[in-house]
């Protein structure tokens, strides 16, 4: 077989990979160096983004058109984030575009893999911009879960369902001014409203629709083969 | 008002769709106006009769790639896919998510309507963004693809044979870009072969992955909003000043799920490549294609690049559009996006106070030939004052620009003479920042004039940068004076005529 065994995988199932580590991902192909086996499910809780109605955590709030060249700058798109270990560093640099004047609190942490904010709060037309898969994707492998945002891009919204790395939630009114960095929030999926745990400010959230049950099932695929759509 | 002309749209508006919702006009549609759109008309008509349904060009052509009569905005329809790009940020874990899903024996679903470019991260020593080229070649040979532009020899691009450059002025000179096909790409910026008349749009790897395997995508048919834009096109004015200023009118999200349909007495004035700036930038106001209707210029272009057969499709006088507006060529000016959006737009000679320390004149949307005509049109016998970098979308057009001449000197010479940076290897480059060694990246507090398409936060490397998105007269103008400047500041229009852009031959002594 031609092709590397670091980018497909035995099973879809485990999403379990071979993976070469070493500094930069190093070359998979090769063959040389330290090969351990890492599965997708040590980095990644796609599927598992949440347990029952309730997904609380806390808030990292965002402004208006924060574009992909912000959530996951161009010059980090080289990690691959079928492989787990690039995977698991697209996370760590999750919005570190962000202008630094503008947002003092840093979404992931500096030396920190993953993010302490589960939610991100934003305005307008989150996610605009390129259609790197590598946004939400950065998003979730840090540990983000869910987006509540008054509207997004085309084609990032659907990458989250895609994905099932995020759950895209709306709301009909601007929302960053109920929210600061920081605070804890509460997303009750059956009421469809997310609650400021320090306000105790109860907002609306529109319907997920169909969205919802793909980003539960872990994505287009794991989706279609859960109601048959394609046999597994 | 940049020329908008007021009420537009309105009196067309009620001709063409009698239950769409009047657009405001000035500066931009009022966010979250209800989806104007015409449900379909009822007819009770003998059955024998068949109706025809008014279609704009995109419904026409999802419909065919659905196998149906007709289609209507909204509706959910999965259309057989002509064309799948992929490259070399992308092409790793698209093949990635294919493998895992169809199994690593799969094949792709055609091996000849597979497209794969590498030309993001190409001249750089990390080791990641080469070993992902590897991955695209290992992946080719195994499927026997049949398009693959490759590049092995990195120090010398010439030195390989296949590699052309940007995947978007790539997939037109090579003969992918057909109309009335349908073309998918993991890239935003795929909407630029609308320009052809095909319905091109931009995918993530997990969408890319399933058209790999199956050959198919489910896709939302878009609501068209229709820019009609009549008049003598300016001297002054290139297509980059006509998006940035829609985009300007209706914003970085005045598309969200629409197509963009640009028509109007300035279309056969555009050449291909001016209609592919067009078309390049319907993604910065969030639409899901940009689209011009094909013509004889088109087929011209088109029949000189494939024997493939195609289908040309027009948008019916009676289509119902979601807007429709109206612009007279004459009311337009030069403009530019300032930082750090596209919708950000101001007159060029309005930021005469913005000193410049760089330009920047390269990428899908403005490293075109005509890009660089257009720029050394402007440089002929001046001199910049700041750094002038210069990036050639593909080989062809890096070879162009020593072929092409203005007054007896070639392109190359004549930037030469003006003090710029001599023409880099053809590649994205630094249009998207990308690895820290990659040519003319912004690595400090730069302020730049830039041909290229998008000016958000840290787009072209360092955070710090601050990048005005310009028109390749508007930036050629602002490298001779160091601040942005309108090209008529400059040079004398009235008194050098300019060259049919699509009939190079007579730029030619």
């Amino acid at each position: 077989m031609a092709f590397v065994s670091g980018l497909g995988v035995s099973s879809f199932v485990g999403r379990s990979v071979s993976v070469c580590r070493g500094e930069n991902g190093g070359s998979v192909r090769s063959g040389k160096g330290v090969w351990r086996m890492k599965t997708m499910e040590e980095v990644c809780e796609v599927g598992r983004k949440r347990s029952g109605n309730e997904l609380s955590g806390k808030v990292f709030v965002c402004k208006d058109n924060i574009d992909t060249d912000q959530i996951i700058p161009a010059e980090y798109l080289t990690l691959v984030p079928s492989v787990p270990d690039e995977y698991e560093k697209l996370g760590s640099y999750a919005m570190i575009g962000l202008p630094d004047e503008l947002y003092e609190t840093k979404y992931v942490k500096k030396g920190e893999m993953r993010t302490e904010y589960e939610i991100i709060v934003a305005g307008e037309n989150f996610g605009c911009g390129s259609s790197r898969e590598h946004a939400p994707i950065a998003i979730g492998a840090a540990g983000g879960k869910a987006v509540v945002a008054e509207s997004y891009a085309r084609i990032f919204f659907r990458n989250c369902s895609a994905t099932g790395e995020l759950y895209p939630w709306e709301v009909a009114e601007p929302i960053v001014d109920k929210f600061e960095t920081g605070d804890t929030a509460t997303i009750r999926f059956n009421e469809k409203t997310i609650t400021n745990e320090r306000t105790g400010e109860t907002i609306e959230l529109k319907s997920l629709g169909d969205v919802q049950p793909v980003v539960d099932a872990g994505g287009i695929f794991e989706y279609a083969r859960a109601t048959g759509m394609i046999s597994s | 008002m940049f020329g908008f002309v007021s009420g537009v749209g309105v009196a067309g508006l009620l001709k063409r769709s009698a239950a769409s919702s009047r657009e405001t006009c000035g500066n931009g549609f009022s966010r979250g106006a209800p989806v104007a759109v015409s449900a379909p008309q009822r007819i009770d008509a003998p059955s024998l009769i068949k109706v025809q349904q008014p279609m704009t060009i995109t419904e026409k052509i999802l419909a065919k790639a659905a196998d149906k009569d007709f289609v209507v905005p909204g509706d959910n329809i999965w259309v057989n896919v002509d064309v799948l790009m992929t490259h070399d940020v992308c092409g790793p874990g698209t093949i990635g998510v294919f493998k895992r899903e169809f199994g690593q024996d799969a094949k792709v679903f055609d091996k000849e309507k597979v497209v794969i470019i590498p030309d993001h991260y190409i001249f750089t020593a990390d080791e990641r963004a080469n070993r992902n080229v590897d991955i695209l070649r290992d992946f080719v040979e195994e499927q026997d693809i049949k398009y693959f532009y490759d590049i092995k020899d990195r120090s010398n691009f010439k030195a390989n044979p296949d590699y052309k450059g940007v995947c978007h002025v790539a997939l037109a000179q090579e003969g992918h870009t057909r109309p009335g096909e349908v073309m998918f790409g993991t890239d935003s910026h795929t909407c630029n072969a609308g320009a052809f008349g095909q319905f091109a749009t931009g995918i993530g790897n997990t969408d890319a992955g399933f058209i790999l395997g199956t050959g198919k995508l489910l896709v939302k048919v878009p609501a068209t909003m229709r820019f009609e834009m009549n008049g003598q096109m300016p001297d002054y004015l290139l297509a980059k000043d006509l998006i940035l200023n829609i985009i300007g009118d209706i914003g970085v999200a005045g598309a969200t799920y629409r197509s963009l349909e640009f028509a109007g007495e300035v279309i056969p004035q555009l050449s291909m490549e001016e209609r592919q700036t067009l078309c390049n930038m319907a993604i910065e106001a969030g639409g899901k294609n940009g689209i011009i209707a094909p013509d004889a210029i088109t087929s011209e272009y088109v029949d000189a690049r494939t024997s493939k057969p195609y289908e040309k499709f027009s948008t019916d006088s009676k289509a119902s559009f979601y807007a429709d507006r109206t612009y007279n060529l004459a009311d337009l000016e030069p403009v530019v996006a300032k930082p750090h959006s596209p919708d950000n737009r101001d007159l060029a000679k309005n930021c005469r106070d913005v000193k410049i320390t760089r330009t920047y004149i390269g990428s899908c949307t403005g490293g075109k030939i005509e890009d660089f005509v257009a720029a050394a049109r402007v440089l002929q016998y001046q001199k910049v004052r700041v750094p002038t970098f210069l990036v050639p979308a593909t080989r062809r057009v890096y070879d162009d620009l020593h072929q092409y001449k203005i007054n007896g000197q070639t392109l190359a010479e004549i930037f030469n003479s003006a003090g710029c940076i001599d023409p880099a290897s053809p590649s994205c480059a630094a249009c998207l920042g990308g690895p820290k060694d990659t040519f003319a990246r912004i690595n400090s507090a730069e302020v730049c004039v830039s041909t290229t398409n998008r000016n958000f936060p840290g787009r072209m490397g360092s955070k710090e940068g601050q990048v005005y998105l310009a028109s390749p007269y508007t930036a050629a103008a602002s490298a001779i004076t160091g601040y942005v400047t309108d090209p008529r500041e400059v040079y004398d229009f009235d008194s050098n005529k300019r060259h049919p852009a699509e009939t190079f031959a007579s730029l030619e002594e």
